[in-house]
Formats: C-alpha cells, structure tokens, sequence
C-alpha cells in the first residue's frame, strides 16, 4: 500500500500543470489580491474587514473543488477506462487500493495548499492564523471529503472518461459559484449563502473556523453527512471495468 | 494432473450469450491454445480462468482452488489493458513487485532495461506489450495467462516473444495462450481448442487437427496436356481432384506428391508450375470455424 501512494504520488508531481495549479494556484491568487490596495485596505464594504480577509475560504474552496472535480474524477475515470483498474484486479491487490492511493495523495496536496495559503495570508498580509485550528482542519478535511466524494460519484456514473471530465468541470463552476470564488460571498443573495451550507466543500464553515470563532458544528455535520452520502453512492454503483 | 479445469462454463451478458458451455483441462507445464474467431468466447473464458469474471453456471478450478483465491499463482496478461500514461517502467515494475512475496525481474530477458525510465506512454507497442509480459510473470506465476499477446507486433518482435514463452514454459509455468495467429498456436501449444459460438468445436494437438480435417498434402499444378481426371481420382493416395482455371489441384495423403508425379509421367503429361502445399493448422481452423 505504501508503494501505491509512492508511485501515486510521483505521478501527481510529474503531472506538474495539474499538481503546480492545485498547491500554488491559490496562494498565487492571495498574493495578486493583495497586491492591489483597495483589496488590503479595511472597509465597511466587507464589514470592516480587507477584502483579502472575507476572502481567504473562496481559496481553499478552489483548491478544495480543483483536486476534487477536476483531478479525482478524470484520473479514477481514465483508470477504469485504460484497464488500470482491471489489470489490477488480476493481482492479488484490490484495485480499490489503488484509488485509495489516489485519494491520500490528493488529500495530502490539498492539505499542503492549504497550509501554504495560512502561511502566505499570515506572513504576507498578516492574516490572522486560524482562530480555530481543530475547527479548521475539520472543515478542510469534511469539506475536502465532500468534494472528493462528489468527484468519485461522477467517476463513478459517467460512461467515460471524457464525460467524467465534463460532468465534473460543471459541478466545479458551480461549487466555485456558491462558494465565492467569482464573486465574493457578501455580494451573493443571502438565500446562496444558505445553498452554500450545503454544497461541499462548506465554505461558511472553513470562514468562520478561520476568521471568526468558531464553524458551525451543524454546517459540518451537513458536509459529513454529503460526503458519506457521496461516498456509499460511489461505492455501490461504481464499475470496475 | 490438470492444473486448470474447466467444467461446462457458461456466460451470458444480458441476452448474448459469450459462453454457451466450455470444457477443458490444462495439464502442467502445457501451454495450451484458445483459438477462434473474436466474439467466439474466447477472452470471456480465460478472464473465468483468471477470477476476473464469476461464470454463471459451471466450475473453474486453477490448482485445485477458485481462481479468486489464488490469484498470486496466476500471472495475466490482457488484451486492452494499460497502465497510467505517465508510470515510468521501473515504476511499474516496482508497484507489481510489491503486490507479490517472491517477486521475479523478467525485465532484462524481455529486453526492457534500456528503458526502465521512459514512461509508458511513450513506448511502442512492442515495448509495451513487452512490459506487460514482465508484469504477468513477476509474481513467479504457476499458471500463465496470455491474452493476444503478439498482436500489434511486428514479425521480429513476434519471433522474440515466443522465444521468451519457451523459456517462461521451460522454467516450468503452465500458459493458457488467446490467439489469432495459426503459426503462434503451431509453433508453441501443445494442444489447442478452438472456439466457435461460445463452445469448443475441436480440442486436439496441432497436428492432430490439421490431419482430422482431411488430406495432409495438397499438389497444385498446370498439365501440359488434358488429363484423365478419374484415373487420378482413383489412385488411392488421392482424395480430391478439382481444377481452378487452367490449375489443377490434388489433395490427399502425405504421399501424394509421388503418386501424382508417378501418374504424369506414365501418361508424358509435364507438370508446369508445380507446387506442393502442406495442409496448415490455419486450413484446419477455417475448416472448424466455419469460414468459407
């Protein structure tokens, strides 16, 4: 097991654009954001807040949405379509390993973005540090399996690998919508903000646990419930071959 | 000992039927043929054979056991089956190495070392058919299962293989051998069944099957004067005369060829383009697949 998420791993990096995109992309953004000075000015706009603040859960729900829209749905897709998965179904290995491999790996580089994002919020723009560390990586990882989960129920239902990568980019447009990536969340009708609590990766949740007190238990109970939801859809209706 | 049995195994997916019923048993250290046209059961059975398919009726045993649950003795190899586009060959190699307790390197014998960087995606068919075999065997497998493996590969690249699959036999692996190619199954089964509609229509020695299907020897010829046609029908050697244009052609025992030349000189009729043709297995095969 521990040599599938080695190779996994080297396959991710040697996939530098995806891998680059994923880890980097929103700490680069952060950065550009914060490079504009309206954008790290307070404001009454954002509620006194600088917009970079208000800002900080859109980017973790892109990294969050990236690797589970678009790299895990394509990647478990193409394996089933190439015979990966059937290859390795001849071997004395599960091939449920395999993707087991895959989503460790995911996992782990969602976890380094996000860490990368704290540390350049902080270091750069002097971002508070989380307020509240366990509540934070609880959002990340509940919101993280929510989306993975979502991704895994596309691979799952799409005839192939080039509709898994369709389906899964219009979920993505829409998780990125709901979760303020496009627009800021505040510029959103309130009724979005209540959609939003329910669509992984919880972008409320992750906010509050960062820059405010404390999330909500119940809006991570509801991403808990999705990403379990998720994950025993994908588990009973996926095909191996 | 058999070390594969296959017992009345039948298949259907939805309303085709894949596998209508299938017997055979494989012996030890046998590489054993799977011939027959595509969409003739063929693949459908040997994935029985390699637990990756549940027969709907029948038995498959591999050693004595279900298939499934011994399937660190089974090496396979599949036909359409790849691996992630950018795994570099040594990468691969190591990742099946570690699904196995005793893993064996083919990669030298199979010609691979000059490549172990190079990632999948980039290598030629050859090469990657090449890999595949090192994967199928790197379990040290008793039983090898190989699905079209030579094809897509170029005539020298063929010759290769096969010598490679006298060696895997040599070194004691029973092979369960998916073929099209007449020469492959000639060259190295033992003994073959042929598929035709989900069921095995003959299941011989290669050569048993050429000379079941009739006249070993055919001789093809333009007399140089008319002939007497039922005189040379009823030598005994022959067993059919029949003519193609100007060409006459003679099947019949092996020692046809001296009987027919016998029988033109004692008549001064001269033999113009004279050619001799030694029934194949790939006649025998049109024969029991029913082509024309």
């Amino acid at each position: 097991m521990l040599k599938i998420v080695e190779i996994e791993a080297r396959l991710f990096l040697r996939d530098r654009l995806n891998s680059l995109f994923a880890v980097l992309f929103p700490s680069l953004l952060l950065l550009l954001l914060g490079a504009v000075p309206v954008l790290r000015t307070p404001d009454d706009v954002f509620g006194g807040q600088r917009f970079i603040d208000t800002y900080v859960s859109a980017l973790i729900v892109f990294t969050l949405a990236f690797i589970g829209l678009q790299r895990v749905p394509t990647v478990v897709a193409t394996y089933r379509e190439k015979g990966v998965l059937r290859r390795l179904a001849t071997t004395p290995m599960h091939p449920a390993r395999l993707l087991a491999g895959q989503m460790i790996v995911n996992l782990v580089a969602a976890v380094v973005s996000v860490l990368l994002t704290v540390f350049v919020g902080f270091a750069v723009f002097g971002i508070d540090l989380p307020h509240h560390p366990l509540g934070l990586a609880l959002a990340v990882l509940l919101g993280g399996a929510g989306t993975f989960g979502l991704g895994l129920v596309i691979a799952a239902l799409a005839p192939n690998a080039r509709a898994a990568g369709g389906w899964a980019t219009a979920v993505f447009m829409l998780l990125m919508f709901f979760g303020g990536v496009y627009l800021p969340r505040f510029l959103l009708p309130s009724v979005f903000e209540t959609i939003s609590v329910f669509l992984p990766p919880g972008s409320l949740a992750v906010q509050e646990a960062w820059l405010g007190t404390a999330p909500d238990w119940r809006h991570l109970l509801v991403m808990g419930v999705i990403s379990l939801v998720a994950g025993t859809v994908a588990a009973k209706t996926f095909r191996w071959e | 000992m058999a070390i594969i049995e296959v017992r009345d195994v039948g298949k259907r997916y939805g309303p085709r039927v894949a596998v209508d019923s299938v017997s055979f048993d494989v012996a030890e250290g046998e590489i054993f043929g799977v011939l027959g046209p595509n969409g003739a059961g063929k693949t459908t059975t040997v994935e029985c054979v390699a637990g990756l398919r549940t027969p709907d009726r029948g038995e498959v045993s591999v050693l004595g056991r279900r298939p499934a649950d011994v399937r660190a003795a089974i090496g396979v190899q599949l036909q359409a089956s790849e691996l992630p586009e950018r795994i570099r060959v040594s990468e691969a190699l190591e990742l099946f190495s570690s699904f196995y307790p005793n893993p064996v390197d083919w990669s030298e014998r199979l010609g691979l070392t000059s490549h172990l960087r190079s990632e999948f995606g980039r290598l030629s068919g050859g090469l990657k058919q090449r890999l595949s075999i090192a994967l199928a065997l790197i379990g040290s497998p008793k039983v090898a299962i190989l699905d079209e493996l030579t094809t897509g590969l170029d005539p020298q690249a063929r010759r290769d293989t096969w010598s490679v699959i006298e060696d895997v036999r040599a070194a004691g692996v029973t092979i369960l051998l998916v073929t099209h190619f007449m020469e492959e199954a000639e060259r190295l089964c033992d003994r073959v069944a042929v598929f035709r509609e989900g069921r095995v229509v003959a299941l011989d020695t290669p050569s048993a099957l050429v000379s079941k299907v009739g006249g070993a020897t055919r001789v093809r010829f333009v007399p140089s004067a008319a002939l007497d046609v039922p005189a040379l029908e009823r030598l005994p050697e022959v067993s059919s005369v029949t003519s193609e244009g100007d060409q006459v052609v003679v099947s019949g025992s092996e020692d046809l060829l001296h009987a027919v030349t016998s029988f033109l000189a004692r008549r001064q009729v001269v033999a113009h383009r004279l050619r001799v043709d030694q029934v194949s297995l790939d006649d025998a095969y049109v024969e029991l697949t029913g082509g024309s």
